[in-house]
């Protein structure tokens, strides 16, 4: 086994980083979107609310991400109504049921963080805004967002990273991301050992420049708020 | 309905309870437009109750409020629009951490005011100018000391044009060789006709700028009086204690 076919396995597995990265930015993106909406929903302070909320959290912390996305890929399609939705043109590619159950997973977890850094931020300043006249809205929107965002920021970091490494999963439904190539690779030339540490390193050396890219803005944002 | 002769703070009978606990018990008080008060009594006696129900911070239980001519009820609609008149200095000064000394003056008046930018920045120069600090406006709240982060406090509420201020135990949470340059803005403020309601322990300021020093315990107002009358001649033997404690020191 030659460091050529090494280096050529790498470069074919390179050609994936545009799914791998598309799925991550995507459903990062719209993971984080429904993150805020949960939140909301949990804070909101009403039952019909927060209960749906916390219920959604439970299922999607409580199954394999794999399942899920079986369950979206393979499962939905039986039911006709779906077919027929205007949700079919997302949920009959792979691509979209992957975005989807990311999306979805990212969604809980994140929602979760969130909650975290907004009940860490101290009840006096949102006293201090609310004495000032500052309504209840404009106080989450100036106070304690840009302080929970802070606060959440190493925790979405390690969100971002295994939400790299789940992104592997969509190889099982036939989409070519960088763990897809590589298995087609291993088919062809028998060597899964080789193939799949360069497969592992090309992933490690992502996670670090996410990991940097984290801590550098967790400083920037921090540099006055040291406590 | 607003007589200059009327209190601009009526407290009638105002309980508050925290479930069976009584923290306030049917307290009497009226302060007029530019009085200054100090209250005082010992720790849990229900000082910051009573100061933050008159905000609203907190819902008083019973009684009624009214500032202004206008009363505290669950049906009040513009709360924010009536803490906006008042403004409030807390113990841990509670500067909002990520915001820059001018932010942290201009936002509420952008935001409730609605105050054009040069206008609230012009603003904020002027009150920070009136604590002495003009120069800080460009630093974080954690780059200056504790006694200059709570003369921007009181800046910052000051920026708001309020009617009435509210202390509570300002200087507490300061070393102690920051305390006179709090104190000594709050006389300042206190010379210039602001109403003034303060919670504290320091009674060099109560003796020089109070109009009525008034003494809390266990959730009731026990004395009221002027400070020469009420240091000098307290009329409850719990205020006689409670003096020969503090003043001990
Ligand atoms: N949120 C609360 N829940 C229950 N009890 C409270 C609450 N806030 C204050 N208390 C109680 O009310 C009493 C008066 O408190 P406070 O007004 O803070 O006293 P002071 O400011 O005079 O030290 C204390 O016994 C305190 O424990
Ligand atoms: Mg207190």
């Amino acid at each position: 086994m030659s460091v050529g076919i090494i280096m050529d396995a790498i470069l074919r597995m390179l050609h994936g980083i545009g799914i791998t990265f598309g799925l991550l930015g995507l459903s990062l993106a719209i993971g984080s979107i429904i993150a805020v909406l949960l939140l909301l929903m949990r804070i909101s302070g009403r039952w019909w609310l927060s209960w749906p909320a916390q219920l959604y959290f439970y299922i999607f912390r409580g199954t394999p991400i794999l399942v899920q996305i079986f369950i979206i890929y393979y499962g939905l399609p039986q039911f006709d109504w779906i077919r027929d939705s205007m949700f079919w043109s997302v949920l009959r590619d792979p691509f979209g049921c992957a975005i989807v159950a990311l999306s979805l997973n990212v969604g809980a977890y994140v929602s979760e963080i969130f909650r975290g850094g907004v009940l860490s931020v101290d009840k006096g300043l949102l006293e201090a805004g609310a004495a000032l006249g500052i309504s209840t809205p404009q106080r989450f929107i100036y106070i304690t967002a840009p302080l929970a965002i802070r606060i959440s920021l190493p925790a979405y970091g390690n969100e971002i990273i295994s939400l790299l490494k789940s992104t592997a999963l969509a190889s099982t439904i036939t989409l070519a991301d960088m763990t897809g190539i590589a298995r087609t690779i291993v088919a062809e030339t028998f060597a899964p050992y080789q193939i799949f540490i360069s497969l592992a390193l090309i992933y490690v050396t992502f996670t670090w420049i996410i990991q940097r890219t984290i801590r550098w803005t967790e400083g920037y944002l921090g540099r006055f708020t040291i406590r | 309905m607003n007589n200059t002769n009327d209190p601009i703070i009526r407290l009638i009978e105002v309980s508050k309870r925290y479930g069976k606990f009584e923290a306030l018990k049917e307290i009497d008080l009226d302060v007029r437009k530019g009085e200054r008060i100090v209250v005082c009594g010992p720790s849990g006696s229900g000082k910051s109750t009573l100061i933050r129900c008159i905000n609203r911070m907190e819902e008083h239980t019973s009684g009624q409020i009214i500032i202004n001519g206008h009363e505290l009820t669950d049906k009040t609609k513009d709360i924010d629009a009536v803490r906006s008149e008042i403004g409030m200095v807390f113990q841990s000064f509670n500067l909002f951490p990520h915001m820059t000394i001018l932010k942290n003056l201009t936002i509420a008046q952008r935001l409730v005011r609605k105050t054009p930018k040069a206008e609230a920045r012009d603003t904020a120069m002027h009150y920070l100018g009136r604590v002495k600090i003009p120069e800080q406006a460009n630093k974080y709240p954690i780059q200056l000391s504790g006694g200059q982060q709570q003369r921007v406090a009181i800046a910052r509420a000051l920026c708001m044009k309020p009617q009435i201020m509210l202390f509570d135990e300002p200087t507490s949470a300061l070393d102690p060789e920051m305390i006179s340059e709090v104190l000594d803005v709050m006389v300042d403020l206190a010379s210039d006709g602001m109403t003034m309601l303060c919670v504290t322990h320091e009674m060099g300021f109560a003796r020089s700028v109070a109009d009525r020093v008034i003494f809390m315990d266990h959730g009731q107002l026990i004395e009221q009086a002027e400070p020469e009358t009420f240091f000098n001649h307290p009329q409850h033997e719990r205020t006689a204690l409670f003096l020969r404690q503090i003043l001990r020191h």
